[in-house]
């Protein structure tokens, strides 16, 4: 239990340290780490293959596409404004909570809708009576796949896959499209 | 990073390992952790890091254009083709049960989910590789 909070504690320290440093490249270094303490999260929570994809996606492929972006562009955040260049100075420093005020509402929203949901690994929990006996009771009988994850993903919910599979071939078509030059080499 | 020892002689070591290690995740996502997404993750970030190390220039005499090209769709298609199998087996698509020639219900659909992941792992695989190589900045840029 103690893991746990100082594991959402370090969450939180690599959440707001990445969106307030100007070094973007340090940023996105501060970004994989986050991912990484997600993972043990999951870990944690008992979801290892969510961990797993966090871990190698979030922590490893995003951050080196980051920084590949990256070294096509600046690498220091410029300052949003300086002082005196507005004409009113008052207006832009109230127009500066306004975010503060929409990510404190939003929040706030947020925790009052956990209070109505059920503890963790309550066993009486909606979505633990739903579908997961069926799969938990059937997964291996039926589709012969021991990690019933990977049953749930490649079998019962095999065109969600597909779906996902072709997402990911369209965004590297895209990528095609756009940055390939055409008539270099 | 052309002068960097160290970083070149350890990756020089570790991309075959990492690479094992890739195979082995997209065919153990049966049997435990993984899969073919994450598997292919792994795969591509090995190409990406043979890439960062030893240039683009290298990285692209190891895994061409033509190649990273032609694995994208390839496993995009190899997932669907499977799907196809299952409606001439009698099934429903992606109804692995009905694979036909098979014979044996429960071998068929492991056979299946393993034969998509291979799919799966192939596109992602060719897929990150190919963000990497597209939007990394070259020296004449």
């Amino acid at each position: 239990m103690v893991i746990d909070f100082i594991l959402l504690f370090f969450v939180v320290v690599c959440a707001v340290a990445s969106v307030s440093m100007k070094d973007l490249l340090g940023s996105v270094m501060i970004l994989g780490a986050y991912s990484l303490l997600m993972a043990l999260l999951w870990t944690r929570y008992n979801s290892v293959d969510v961990a797993f994809t966090e871990a190698a996606v979030g922590a490893g492929i995003t951050t080196v596409l980051l920084i590949a972006a990256l070294s096509r562009t600046f690498r220091h955040e410029e300052d949003p404004e300086k002082p005196g260049q507005s004409i009113f100075p008052w207006l832009t420093r109230i127009a500066r909570l306004i975010p503060l005020g929409v990510v404190m509402l939003t929040g706030a929203v947020l925790i009052y809708g956990t209070l109505d949901m059920p503890n963790f690994s309550d066993p009486a929990a909606p979505a633990n009576l739903h579908v997961a006996p069926y799969y938990i009771e059937k997964s291996v009988p039926e589709t012969g796949s021991i990690n019933f994850v990977t049953a749930i993903l490649a079998s019962y919910r095999g065109y969600d896959t597909l779906g996902e599979v072709t997402v990911i071939f369209t965004a590297g078509i895209c990528v095609l499209i756009l940055l390939r030059r055409r008539f270099h080499g | 990073m052309a002068e960097h020892v160290i970083i070149k002689t350890v990756s020089r070591l570790m991309i075959p390992f990492i690479q094992l290690f890739s195979l082995y995740v997209i065919a153990h996502g049966e049997l435990g952790p993984g899969g073919g997404f994450q598997g292919g993750v792994i795969l591509g970030a090995s190409f990406i890091l043979y890439a960062m190390v030893f240039g683009l220039e290298e990285g692209r005499k190891r895994i061409s254009r033509k190649a990273s090209d032609f694995f994208n769709p390839t496993g995009l298609f190899i997932y669907a083709v499977i799907g196809i199998f299952c409606i001439l087996g009698g099934g429903r698509y992606l109804e692995y049960d009905r694979l036909p020639l098979i014979g044996n219900e429960i071998l068929a659909s492991q056979l299946g989910i393993y034969g998509i992941e291979i799919g799966v792992g192939i596109t992602v695989s060719a897929v990150m590789t190919t963000l990497f190589f597209e939007m990394a900045r070259r020296d004449d840029d």
